[in-house]
């Protein structure tokens, strides 16, 4: 009973942020430049939730996000570009981009995924150096891909209920995967992989099913990205911007879906923000701005700004905090 | 029940075990005893198959698990409550419990649970308590009672007397003879060989990764060799 009222209180407040968003656009109030900014900001938090799971509940430590955000990102641009701008394509492409950069974690996570942490790094770092030189030299295969000189020419469909739907899509999905018995054995993974493979866990199948789903969410921003600004650069595709989303899930607290989020969508902001306030030509040094702020965050509050705890509506509801850390468990249970 | 047959395993170039051959009958506690490095841990992981086996083979009730996964293995009926306890530190009591019983059919768990509480009172008291806040006592219960929610047929224990006082060991294996009246046949590592010899039906001894002694517990306690080599240090600490 208490649970259904939550979830109905969750769902008209997400509802009501929709509206609220949407009328505060239509009206102007939220400018052309800000509302690209939001839009920006809700993709950013699609591929930083994939990388939530895949390194803050399964612990599996991947420099390579942006990869799979590219991967997507030419996978969902190429097939509207040649086929069309029409919704139905627009849709085919998304789930293209999805599937692709799902289906590419999948092949190279059955190798890599055996390694622990740090060597696992460096593979996937490799990894997002391969898929880079690839697509700066796209022409090569086909010339609609652009190389170096970017892609062009892909139509622009994405719109505010697209990304804002599908950052709640995404945020769902994960959320209800990390409270079943399934997120369960994805952190267990985490905690202790040989504690988890006596508890029998298949652990090479958890730690694929994570890679897989985190890396399909990042195809699905790439898709997004893709139809927002219709130009692609091999550029945004880079080792940098696989940083910016593990400093997200860093910063955010591993383990906390909603330090992700809240980080996701600040970090674009204030990245905008920094645009504005910065001359041009000290715009590099934003990079320094992360690197200090990730600093202090570390000295200050080494678990992350949420520190593996979850906001939730629960506390406007009424619903005992104590609830909160501890009913996870009795959750995880019901599902199992 | 467990037939260990020449069983060789390598860390890179080095041979940790050479053809160490064993067996353990249903109902019985088995003991490995053996100084700091003679391949007891590693011989218990290459049964659960946390460890790569280099040759031999591994038979559990009849089946040959020499190459079976982890995860396999535990669905079979082996239980591991490994070196260090390994509990997952950020979790609570009642959520490592549940995870000891990721193979247990749903219905299962509830009753599962109710008879590791009743083994272990105090983690009902603290079922809502973070497991790494535990004394190391109670994280060994923890450790015990996780592997005993998938009801394992065999258990295999890695040094449970690992850091605790003699007063909390005589306790410890006092409840693992308990859970062996109960039905569960026990493999047990251990380098307290006084403790383990007391509650063990029959024992082996392990040395740089050999077999050098077997037979009753009771007469490897009287052995002159067992005696000075490990015995003399536990029966001082004890």
């Amino acid at each position: 009973m208490a649970q259904m009222s939550r979830r109905l209180v969750a769902a008209v407040s997400v509802v009501g942020l929709y509206i609220l968003l949407e009328l505060l656009r239509r009206t102007g109030v939220i400018g052309a430049y800000w509302a690209q900014v939001m839009d920006l900001s809700l993709i950013i938090t699609i591929s930083a939730v994939g990388l939530s799971l895949i390194y803050g509940f399964a612990g599996q430590f991947s420099l390579g996000h942006a990869a799979f955000y590219g991967i997507g990102a030419y996978t969902a641009g190429l097939i509207t570009k040649t086929l069309g701008g029409e919704i139905h394509w627009y849709v085919v492409a998304l789930a293209a981009g999805a599937g692709a950069a799902s289906l590419v974690a999948f092949l190279i996570g059955l190798p890599i995924l055996r390694l622990r942490s740090d060597y696992l790094g460096i593979a996937t770092l490799g990894f997002g150096f391969i898929v880079k030189v690839l697509l700066d030299n796209s022409d090569k295969i086909s010339p609609t891909l652009g190389g170096a000189r970017g892609m062009l020419g892909i139509p622009q469909m994405t719109t505010f209920p697209w990304v804002f739907w599908g950052a709640v899509l995404a945020v769902l999905l994960v959320r209800n995967l990390v409270h079943s018995s399934y997120g369960r054995a994805c952190l267990s993974v985490r905690e202790d992989e040989i504690a988890a493979d006596i508890m029998g866990i298949h652990t090479t199948r958890f730690k694929t099913l994570a890679f897989v789903l985190g890396c399909g969410l990042a195809g699905l921003a790439g898709g997004l990205y893709a139809h927002l600004y219709s130009y692609l650069h091999p550029q945004s595709f880079d080792f940098l911007r696989s940083l910016d989303v593990l400093l997200i899930v860093v910063l955010g607290g591993l383990g906390s879906l909603t330090g992700t989020v809240v980080t996701a969508i600040g970090l674009v902001f204030l990245q905008e923000w920094l645009r504005g306030i910065l001359p041009r030509d000290y715009l590099d040094w934003r990079i320094v701005i992360y690197a200090i702020i990730l600093i202090v965050l570390m000295i200050r509050r080494p678990q992350g700004l949420m520190g593996g705890r979850e906001w939730s509506l629960r506390i406007l509801v009424g619903g005992d905090p104590a609830q909160i850390v501890t009913g996870k468990g009795e959750k995880g249970r019901a599902s199992a | 029940m467990l037939q260990v047959r020449d069983l060789q395993v390598r860390y890179g170039a080095i041979e940790a075990l050479h053809r160490v051959s064993f067996d353990v009958q249903p109902g019985e506690i088995v003991t490995l005893i053996g100084a700091n490095g003679a391949g007891k841990s590693t011989t218990l992981r290459a049964i659960s198959g946390l460890v790569r086996i280099a040759g031999g083979q591994v038979i559990f009730e009849g089946r040959d698990i020499t190459r079976e996964k982890a995860h396999r293995i535990v669905a079979l009926g082996i239980g591991h409550v490994p070196e260090g306890r390994r509990v997952f530190a950020d979790m609570t009591v009642r959520e490592n419990l549940e995870l000891g019983a990721f193979l247990t059919p749903p219905e299962k768990v509830r009753e599962n649970m109710e008879r590791v509480f009743e083994r272990f009172p105090r983690l009902r008291e603290r079922q809502n308590q973070l497991a790494g806040t535990l004394s190391g006592g109670e994280q060994q219960m923890l450790a015990i009672g996780r592997a005993l929610m998938n009801r394992p047929r065999l258990l295999l224990l890695d040094e449970p007397s690992m850091g605790l006082s003699p007063l909390l060991v005589q306790e410890i294996f006092e409840i693992i003879q308990e859970i062996n009246a109960q039905g569960t046949t026990v493999l047990l590592v251990e380098q307290n060989a006084n403790m383990a010899l007391s509650i063990a039906h029959r024992a082996y001894v392990l040395e740089a990764g050999r077999i050098v002694l077997s037979g009753p517990a009771r007469e490897l306690r009287d052995h002159p060799a067992v005696r000075s080599a490990y015995l003399g240090e536990a029966a001082r600490a004890g």
